[in-house]
């Protein structure tokens, strides 16, 4: 309630300084509301939407794919883990966005630039939680397990992977909402496709309604994913302040 | 004296960091027999348990188990942990089949039998609880019953009630016999409570301190089939305790 509270205050304000029309870039929010409604049935938005999700759909599962495997190995293979800590923890605080450009001589301008940015911007956080999680995972847990004659498989399924998961299911959330920035970075910055083609016409042609709305829609979407994440992390929660 | 079940012979173990656990430690456990490891903090009694239980690599000597040689766990062995070691995102029901839904027992089967031991050691009715609803003692009747539903002849046991209060120990100790005689199981018990020695075994190993080795055997002549209470006011019981106290206070 009060974060409602917070965000309707804001909308107020915005409201207000929108119709002084103080500056020709923040237009009233009643206007973008309107706008929003007005692009999202739209052709060009829809196949913006559609290209924009397949690309981070895809991105991100390719960041799971790598980086969920890799912080298992790099938590159980201590040389695994000293070898690519370094890189890893690198990786995750460096700024990716400066890559993108030279992801584009490397990958080309298109959909695949965009997929690999998505990935490069979700994958460290996602290794990082994971290699934490199962580092962390109750050691006499995994005792128990093999002392009832758990094979390897039954170890990770069973035991490992259950005991890391509030720290992959973070992973996942921080990585989705990385992933959100970087399909739109990645298509601003390169590909003239999707979310970011719309951005960049909306932009230069100073429709200020239509380019809010649109950093709106965007925000929603990731609000939303990372509070479904959220939700799952709630309800593994009671568990994990049990360990 | 009864056939020894369990036989340790000349166990080492040093840990990495250069730290002499064990040094040549030779046991025989008699078949059908609660037998206490017992001494100072740090002697290596549970390290020495994890051994036998194969969980732990040792450095020289031999562990054999019905006389064959064992270099990892075995479905004849159960360990109770110190900690309880229970799964907390699986219910009481779950966690006492676990060790033979790893075996790929069919579900039904293991619900059946782990629900069997469940209302044997007096938990009926918090099948579908999950760990963090319940008391110490509580948890670690749900470890014993772990053990017990694997149906292992050997059940190894690291301090199971150090974690748990006096009352609820007082009246687990007494179930843990009852079902023990009954169920003519081989029993290793790690403790450093010298009353809890006496009380429960028919053979107390007393450790040195580090590097841990046989220091002496003792075998209280106590009569369990009395009750519990009679057997805290018993002569030789209260001998016993005397005469470990004589032999772990010049290492204390």
């Amino acid at each position: 309630m009060k974060a409602l509270g917070s965000l309707a205050l804001w909308f107020v304000v915005w409201e207000i300084v929108g119709r002084l029309q103080l500056s020709s870039i923040v237009p009233p929010f009643s206007a973008v509301v309107q706008a929003a409604f007005t692009i999202l049935p739209t052709e060009k938005f829809q196949a913006a939407a559609l290209i924009s999700l397949r690309s981070f759909g895809l991105g991100m599962g390719l960041a799971v794919a790598v980086g969920l495997p890799l912080g298992i190995l790099m938590a159980r293979a201590k040389s695994v883990g000293r070898i690519l800590g370094m890189w890893v923890n690198i990786f995750v605080s460096a700024p990716i966005s400066a890559l993108v450009p030279l992801l584009m001589a490397v990958v080309g301008i298109g959909e695949t630039t965009v997929v690999v940015t998505v990935f490069l911007f979700a994958v460290f956080v996602i290794t990082l939680d994971t290699q934490v999680g199962i580092a962390h995972a109750d050691r006499s847990l995994v005792e128990m397990a093999r002392s009832f004659g758990a094979t390897r498989g039954q170890l990770y399924r069973k035991v490992l992977l259950l005991s890391a998961l509030p720290e992959i299911l973070a992973g996942l959330r921080l990585g989705a909402i990385r992933g959100v920035k970087g399909v739109v970075i990645g298509q601003l910055l390169v590909a003239i496709i999707g979310v970011g083609e719309l951005f960049e016409l909306y932009s230069n042609h100073f429709l200020m309604e239509e380019f809010w709305a649109l950093v709106i829609i965007v925000f929603l979407f990731a609000f939303a994913v990372s509070e479904a994440i959220a939700l799952a992390e709630r309800r593994v929660e009671y568990y994990a302040a049990s360990r | 004296m009864t056939e020894a079940i369990v036989e340790v012979k000349g166990i080492r173990k040093t840990y990495d960091g250069g730290v002499e656990a064990l040094r040549d430690v030779d046991i025989a456990f008699p078949q059908g027999q609660l037998s206490t490891l017992l001494g100072p903090s740090g002697c290596g009694k549970t390290t020495l348990l994890k051994i036998i239980a194969g969980l732990i690599p040792h450095d020289a000597g031999e562990v054999r188990v019905k006389g064959r040689k064992v270099d990892g766990p075995g479905p004849e062995r159960a360990f109770v942990f110190q900690d309880f070691a229970l799964l907390p995102w699986a219910s009481v029901l779950r966690n006492v089949a676990f060790g033979l839904e790893l075996r790929g027992v069919p579900r039904a089967e293991r619900e059946a039998l782990a629900r069997r031991y469940i209302a044997e050691v007096g938990l009926e009715g918090f099948e579908a609880r999950h760990p963090s609803e319940l008391s110490g003692g509580m948890k670690q009747r749900v470890g014993l019953a772990r053990a017990l539903t694997v149906d292992a002849d050997i059940i190894l046991m690291d301090e199971p009630f150090s974690s748990v209060d006096e009352q609820t120990r007082r009246k687990f100790q007494e179930d843990l016999l009852e079902l023990l005689r009954h169920r003519k199981k081989t029993v290793l018990f790690v403790t450093h409570s010298i009353e809890e020695a006496a009380y429960l075994s028919d053979q107390i190993v007393l450790l040195s301190p580090r590097p841990g080795s046989v220091s002496r055997i003792v075998r209280p002549a106590v009569d369990r089939s009395r009750s519990a209470d009679e057997i805290r006011r018993d002569r030789n019981y209260l001998d016993t305790v005397d005469d470990i106290w004589a032999t772990l206070r010049q290492y204390v």
